[in-house]
C-alpha cells in the first residue's frame, strides 16, 4: 500500500514538544518520534500508552525465584545433601535462610536480563537488526517527528506541510513507502 | 496558604490522649504490685519515647539529606518534613525524662549494667563481661553521650528551621548554600550518632550481646517510620485542600521512599539474622533465642508485615499514587515498626514476662495524640509552601 510519510526535523526537544502539542490539538495523529535520548513528557502528548515492562519484570523475577528455589532444593537437599556448618540438610524449609541470598540474586538476574532482552526485542534494536530511524542524525543531536498520511485522512498533504512549517522545524522530508 | 488546625483534629487528638491516659491507667492498675511492674512501666516509656523521638529524628535526617543532595522535588513538601522534625525537641524531652528516671530509679530494671552489683568485684551478681564494658557503659559517659546527641540534633534542627523561615523573607541562594553545607555536616554527625545512640539506648539492654549492624537496622526502621508519617500528613493536608502544588508525582516519590526504606530495613534485619543464625555462636544467638522463645509469633509476623506489605502492595506504580492504599499500608507498617521497637526493648528487659498490653498501647496512643497535635501546630506556624526556595519552581513542575 502506497503511503506518504512526512519527517519533520527539529534541533531542540522542547521545540519538538511544543510543536507536537500544537499538531495533536489540531487532530493530527503522530506516528512516531525519533530522538537521541528519552524526551521527558513526550509520551502523553503523542499518545504512547504506559509501558507494561514493569509487569514483565515482575513475571521474570517470579520465574527467577521459582527456578532458584527448585534448583537449589534439588542440588542441595535431594540430589547431594551436604553438611555445611551443621545445618539441617534434609529439609529446604528449615535451611531456607541460607538459600535466600542466592534466591534474591537469581531473581534480580532474571528480572534484569529478561527486561533488557524484552526491551531490545520490542524496540527491534537487538544487535544485527537494521536501524529503523529515518535519519542517522537522530542518534546525535536532531529530533524527528514522523507522520503517516494514511493515518491522517482528513488533512491534505499540503495542509499538513503548512501546519508542520509553523512548528519551528529546521528540515522537512518525505518518503513514499 | 496558611494552615489552621481544625476543631475536628483538635477533638481527635484530645480523644486520643484521653484514651491513651485511660489505657495507661488501666494497665498500671492491673500491673501494680506485680514483680515486674516497674520494669514494664519503664520499658513502655522507653519504647514510646524512642519510637516517637525517632519519627522527628528521621524527618530531620531526611531534611538534611535533601539539603545535602540539593534535591528539587521535595520543596513543596518541605514544610511538612519540617513540621515532623519540629516534634524532635519534645520527643527528646520525653526520652530524656524516661532515661533520667531509669538512671536514678535503679537503672538495673532496664539496663543491667547500671546495677553496681554487676561490676563490683566479689559481689553476688558480679559479671566479668559487664565489668569489661564499664569504660564505655557507665552512667556518666552514657549521659555525656546522650546530652551530646540531643544538643547536636537540637542545634541543627533550630538552624534549619531558622534559615528556612528566613529564606521565605529574604530569598536568594546564600541561605541555600549554607543549608547545603549544614545538611552535609549533619549527615556526618548523624552517621556516627545514629549508630552509637542505638547502641546506648537500645542495644545495651541486652548487655552481653552486640551487633555492628544494629545501629543501621534501628536507623532504617526510623527512616521508614518517618517516611510513613510524612506521607500520612501530606495526604491528610491534601484531603483538606491544602498543598495545591503537591501533585501525584510527589505522592509517588514519597511512596517510593516508603518502598525503598522498607526494603532497606528488611535487608538489614535479614543480614543481621542470617549471619547470626548461620554462625550459631552462643553469645550471638542469645538475642534471637530470647526473642524467638518469648515473642515468636509477634517477632516473625512483625518482620513479615514490614517486609511483605510494602513489597507486594506498593510494588506497582498505580498503588504508589493511590491515597487509600498508601494510607492503609502506611498505618500497618507504622504499627509494625512500633512492634519492632517494642521487641527490641521488651525482649531484653522483660523477657518472658513482656507483652503488648494496655500500658504499652495506652502510652503509644497518648504519644500519638500529642505528636499529631504538635505536627499540626508546627504546620500552622509557617506558610505551607516555602515562598523563596530556589528549587520551588522545579518542584511545582515535578513530573515523573
Amino acid at each position: 500500500m502506497a503511503d506518504k510519510v512526512l519527517y519533520a526535523m527539529y534541533d531542540d526537544d522542547e521545540v519538538l514538544k511544543d510543536g507536537a502539542k500544537k499538531l495533536v490539538s489540531k487532530g493530527v495523529k503522530i506516528n512516531e518520534v525519533f530522538s537521541p535520548f528519552p524526551i521527558h513528557g513526550i509520551d502523553p502528548i503523542i499518545g504512547v500508552k504506559n509501558t507494561r515492562l514493569g509487569i514483565m519484570a515482575f513475571i521474570y523475577g517470579l520465574t527467577g525465584t521459582m527456578l532458584a528455589t527448585i534448583g537449589m532444593r534439588y542440588f542441595m537437599i535431594v540430589d547431594w545433601p551436604m553438611n555445611i556448618g551443621g545445618k539441617p540438610n534434609f529439609s529446604y524449609l528449615e535451611n531456607m535462610l541460607s538459600f535466600i541470598p542466592i534466591t534474591f540474586e537469581f531473581t534480580v538476574l532474571c528480572a534484569a536480563h529478561g527486561m533488557a532482552i524484552t526491551y531490545l526485542l520490542r524496540n527491534k534494536t537487538l544487535p544485527g537488526i537494521p536501524a529503523q530511524n529515518p535519519d542517522p542524525r537522530t542518534t546525535d543531536d536532531k529530533f524527528v517527528i514522523e507522520i503517516r498520511m494514511s493515518e491522517n485522512d482528513n488533512f491534505s498533504s499540503s495542509d499538513m506541510e503548512n501546519m508542520l512549517k509553523d512548528t519551528g522545524l529546521i528540515e522537512l522530508d518525505q518518503k513514499d513507502i | 496558604m496558611e494552615f489552621s488546625v481544625s476543631n475536628k483534629a483538635k477533638t481527635l487528638t484530645i480523644v486520643l490522649i484521653a484514651i491513651g491516659v485511660l489505657f495507661t491507667s488501666i494497665g498500671v492498675a492491673m500491673a501494680v504490685g506485680h514483680d515486674h511492674f516497674k520494669t514494664r512501666f519503664l520499658a513502655s516509656g522507653l519504647i514510646n519515647g524512642f519510637f516517637f523521638m525517632a519519627l522527628g529524628l528521621g524527618a530531620l535526617f531526611f531534611l538534611a539529606l535533601q539539603y545535602a543532595t540539593e534535591t528539587g522535588w521535595y520543596a513543596s513538601v518541605k514544610r511538612v518534613i519540617e513540621a515532623i522534625a519540629g516534634t524532635l525537641p519534645y520527643g527528646m524531652g520525653f526520652l530524656g525524662v524516661v532515661l533520667l528516671v531509669i538512671t536514678f530509679l535503679d537503672g538495673a530494671h532496664i539496663y543491667s549494667w547500671m546495677d553496681p552489683e554487676s561490676y563490683t568485684e566479689g559481689s553476688h551478681h558480679y559479671d566479668e563481661i559487664i565489668a569489661g564494658k564499664r569504660p564505655y557503659l557507665n552512667e556518666v559517659f552514657f549521659w555525656i553521650r546522650t546530652v551530646v546527641y540531643f544538643v547536636t540534633y537540637f542545634l541543627f534542627l533550630r538552624g534549619f528551621r531558622k534559615r528556612s523561615l528566613l529564606e521565605d523573607a529574604v530569598g536568594g541562594t546564600e541561605l541555600h548554600f549554607k543549608n547545603y553545607k549544614r545538611g552535609a555536616l549533619f549527615l556526618v554527625f548523624f552517621a556516627v550518632f545514629s549508630s552509637t545512640s542505638a547502641w546506648d539506648w537500645l542495644m545495651s539492654i541486652d548487655v552481653h550481646w552486640y551487633s555492628t549492624l544494629f545501629g543501621w537496622y534501628t536507623f532504617a526502621g526510623m527512616w521508614c517510620s518517618a517516611m510513613v508519617v510524612l506521607i500520612l500528613v501530606t495526604l491528610y493536608l491534601k484531603s483538606l485542600g491544602y498543598l495545591p502544588k503537591v501533585n501525584d508525582s510527589h505522592i509517588h516519590d514519597i511512596g517510593k521512599w516508603i518502598f525503598a526504606t522498607s526494603f532497606l530495613w528488611s535487608y538489614l534485619w535479614f543480614s543481621q539474622f542470617m549471619l547470626i543464625w548461620f554462625a550459631n555462636i552462643g553469645e550471638e544467638v542469645v538475642y534471637y533465642m530470647n526473642r524467638i522463645e518469648n515473642y515468636k509469633l509477634l517477632y516473625f509476623s512483625m518482620f513479615f508485615i514490614n517486609f511483605a506489605f510494602p513489597m507486594l502492595i506498593l510494588m506497582s506504580r498505580d498503588a504508589k499514587r493511590n491515597v487509600r492504599i498508601l494510607t492503609f499500608v502506611g498505618l500497618v507498617i507504622l504499627v509494625g515498626h512500633w512492634l519492632d521497637v517494642f521487641i527490641m526493648v521488651s525482649g531484653g528487659s522483660m523477657g518472658p514476662n513482656g507483652s503488648v498490653g494496655f500500658m504499652e498501647i495506652g502510652m503509644a496512643l497518648m504519644m500519638a495524640g500529642i505528636f499529631i497535635r504538635l505536627i499540626l501546630n508546627n504546620l500552622s506556624k509557617a506558610p505551607l509552601t516555602p515562598v523563596n526556595h530556589p528549587f520551588l519552581d522545579e518542584s511545582v513542575h515535578h513530573e515523573i
